[in-house]
């Protein structure tokens, strides 16, 4: 132990237990010898109110065992677990190890249905129903803080079920999303734009790609504009997948919609993160949480239990 | 007050030193621990006898029975603890059912007052399975080793050949009930078929092991050798149920003014010419006690109302052509104003025991119907806290929610999930369709309801969620909380 830098607190512990153990013992052998004095009615003399007379009810002596087996027990307990200051016992047991060897068990238990997935697609694996269940559990405990419980997302949290995807929707892009987890990065374009007002025809030029409410002079305006923006979104503005630059012609506004929310992107840019899942869990749980996300958007509705 | 001290140890002087006449002679050196007095309690016949033995069979008939009771496909009582599933004949329970064990422990503890109220420690005497195993024990020792004196005798003889087989067929007949008896303890939470194939194969499982076992052990252990330790030092019940005596309440007593002086005498002699009691002193009082204590010496805290010594003293005085009820069940008042039979019944009415009775009738009472009127149906509703709310298209307003759907009938069961509060309101459409659940199972189901924009001021709304089932009278509302964005 580090912030002990001699050995006097073991020494110390070590005495305290074992003095107190043998002061049991000594107790015990003591009340076993001494005699006590009664009233040959069985009474101990003790008199209250005058006529409440105090009866003598020794303690049986087979109780005597019962300590003696916690102290047994005590001494069995010392030897073998760690307890009598430094000393780590016979078993050298450890609160880590147990966890280790609990961790160890589980993965061994839970390894043959992992093994059963192995040689599945994502496609027959969203059809069984004990992968979904398993991956929906995962999902719970692992997605759903960000994503939402339904996979349908929030504001700066993608929809996991809409087949709208920003790094791609393939089993193996899923996975790897998963896996190494993605940094999207927006930056501020203000500057390559244009003016103030450069922006704002652009946002509307944004609005108009999906069809939503937009002035379509500003947007005439902003098209000669959006030439900035077409290195990652692409002059059609369908977006990259490959550099995770979304689709803007899709009405889906991760981010939040209208004129103010796209002004305020182009200004400012973000950085939005997606953590990396790998080392918090296994492959093979990757692996059924990928068919999960994957079965979400591709038709499958399995009814897990 | 200074003993000579001969043996060397230490003396504790428990007689306080001012206490009245401290008279040397008065003073004896106990020691500081009780050994224990084996006790051979002699055999013994008559009404109260009948009567224990009528709950021996009854309460056993329950216990080793119920678990063999099929019930449709499953057995009829059947705690399953690894999946929470609590079946009591047609009734499946949930851990979230845990108030009727709460009610039945109400239940429990008020009849113990009422009964202790009215006639002191009857369960102990007649119903505690400490008595009713031990009793069962003692009638397999009296059938193996005899009655009293033969097994005085017995113990007392050096081991020989007889000793040892008799002992042992004692000892094999003991492991065979308390084994028996921890299988069927475990067969409550096991079901009892299966667990027979694995006792008999040897291949149950480590706690099913470790439980039939210890259950068993404990059974050997207590009825065999801890006995009446077990009333005196262990149980608390026996301390508490002395608070709640009164002096009307009926305890086994000896009538000291009848019966003394005791004495020896012959069946002819006139015992007032004697200048003698009713009291033969024949000592079968003592004898009989399972306890080993005196009635004639008054209430001790010993004494489980077991009424042994009554039935054996009424034979004794049949024999000697006296009156019944030397010792007999009557209350404090009684014996000292010399009430007749019916007054002292006539006192057992009073307000300690309409209280108890009325407050348990009416715990029964709310218990039976609460649980005829029990809805099989229980759901949980959890609102998504990662999202508080989103705008869909449709410019709708959507929340999320899980609801865990917990079906407590033994068949598949449909539910339709609808939401109601704000005007609107729905659950989305591609959610509006019935869930089914599994036999005793429970699902938890994501559910999406939707309010159309400007609906409702931003803020938290009150809404309820009602689901009900399709082929079942089931329906179940919940609470919940529908919040709009500013």
């Amino acid at each position: 132990m580090s912030d002990f830098t001699s050995n006097f607190w073991s020494v110390y512990v070590t005495a305290i237990t074992v003095v107190g153990i043998a002061a049991c013992l000594l107790l015990l052998w003591f009340t076993g010898k001494a005699k006590a004095m009664t009233a040959n009615d069985n009474t101990t003399g003790h008199v209250w109110d005058g006529d409440l007379r105090e009866m003598n009810n020794p303690l049986p002596r087979w109780w005597v065992w019962l300590f003696v087996i916690t102290i047994v027990f005590s001494a069995v307990y010392l030897a073998m677990y760690p307890g009598l200051g430094n000393s780590p016992g016979k078993l050298s047991w450890t609160s880590l190890g147990q966890h280790k060897a609990e961790m160890e068990k589980g993965e061994k238990d839970v390894a043959p249905l992992y093994a059963k997935f192995a040689g599945m697609t994502p496609a027959d694996m969203s059809k069984d129903p004990q992968a979904m269940a398993i991956g929906e559990r995962v999902f719970m405990n692992n997605c759903a803080q960000c994503h939402g419980s339904d996979a349908r997302g929030s504001k700066g949290f993608p929809n996991l079920t809409d087949g709208d995807w920003l790094h791609g929707g393939m089993p193996d892009k899923i996975k790897e999303t998963i896996t190494k987890g993605r940094i999207g990065n927006m930056p501020p374009m203000a500057a390559a734009v244009g003016t103030p007002d450069d922006v704002k025809n652009v946002a509307h030029y944004v609005l108009s790609l999906s069809g939503s409410p937009h002035d379509s002079l500003r947007a005439s305006l902003g098209k000669a504009k959006f030439g900035a923006c077409a290195a990652c979104h692409g002059m059609d503005g369908k977006g990259n997948q490959a550099l995770g630059a979304p689709n803007l012609t899709d009405d889906i506004w991760l981010h939040g919609y209208g004129e103010n929310a796209i002004v305020a992107m182009i200004n400012s840019g973000k950085v939005n993160q997606m953590p990396a899942q790998e080392g918090k869990l296994s492959d093979g749980q990757i692996q059924v949480l990928t068919s999960y996300v994957w079965g979400l958007s591709n038709g499958a509705k399995v009814a897990a239990k | 007050m200074n003993h000579p001290d001969t043996t060397g140890n230490k003396i504790i002087p428990i007689v306080a030193q001012e206490a009245a006449s401290p008279d040397a002679d008065d003073e004896v050196m106990v020691s500081l621990y009780q050994a224990q007095k084996k006790i051979y309690p002699r055999s013994v016949s008559g009404l109260f006898t009948r009567w224990r033995w009528g709950l021996v069979f009854l309460t056993q008939l329950v216990f080793y029975g119920l678990p063999w009771v099929e019930w449709g496909q499953r057995q009829a009582v059947l705690f399953d603890l690894d999946a929470r599933r609590f079946y009591i004949f047609g009734l499946v329970l949930y851990p979230q059912d845990f108030i009727y064990l709460t009610g039945l422990l109400v239940i429990s503890a008020l009849s113990l007052f009422l009964f202790t109220a009215v006639a002191g420690r009857q369960w102990c005497g007649y119903a505690c399975p400490q008595t009713v195993y031990t009793e069962i024990f003692l009638w397999i020792e009296r059938k193996i080793e005899g009655d009293r004196s033969a097994r005085m005798r017995l113990d007392s003889a050096p081991m020989s050949l007889k000793k040892f087989s008799t002992k042992g067929a004692k000892q094999l007949a003991w492991m065979a009930v308390a084994l028996w008896t921890g299988f069927t303890f475990v067969g409550y939470f096991t079901p009892i078929h299966q667990l027979g194939q694995s006792f008999l194969h040897a291949t149950m499982g480590p706690w099913e092991t470790f439980w039939v076992f210890f259950y068993g052990f404990a059974t050997y252990g207590n009825a065999g050798y801890m006995r009446e330790q077990v009333c005196k030092y262990m149980c608390p019940y026996a301390r508490f149920q002395s608070a709640m005596f009164d002096k009307d309440t009926l305890i086994v007593s000896y009538d000291e003014k009848r019966g003394e002086p005791r004495g020896a005498r012959s069946r002819k002699a006139d015992p007032q010419a004697l200048g003698l009691g009713s009291c033969i002193d024949c000592t079968l009082c003592v004898q009989v006690c399972p306890t080993g204590i005196d009635i004639r010496k008054g209430l001790q805290y010993e004494c489980i109302s077991c009424a042994a010594c009554i039935d054996v003293c009424d034979d004794v005085m049949d024999k000697m052509n006296y009156p019944r009820g030397l010792i007999k069940y009557t209350t404090q008042n009684s014996v000292q104003l010399g009430w007749t039979r019916s007054q002292t019944l006539r006192h057992v009415l009073r307000p300690r025991v309409l209280i108890y009775t009325s407050i348990l009738l009416a715990v029964s009472l709310a218990m039976l119907v609460s649980l005829a009127l029990r809805t099989p149906l229980k759901v949980d509703v959890v609102r998504d806290r990662g999202v508080m709310a989103r705008i869909v298209s449709g410019g709708m307003i959507e929340n999320v929610y899980r609801l865990q759907v917990m079906n407590a009938t033994e068949s598949v069961q449909h539910y339709r999930i609808t939401a109601s509060g704000l005007p609107g309101l729905k659950v989305a459409a591609d959610q509006d369709q019935l869930v089914a659940v599994e036999a005793t199972q429970s699902r938890w189901v994501a559910i999406r309801v939707q309010l159309p924009y400007e609906a409702a001021p931003p803020g938290s709304h009150t809404i309820h969620f009602e689901i009900a089932a399709q082929d079942a009278p089931a329906r179940v509302s919940e609470k919940s909380v529908f919040l709009v964005p500013r």
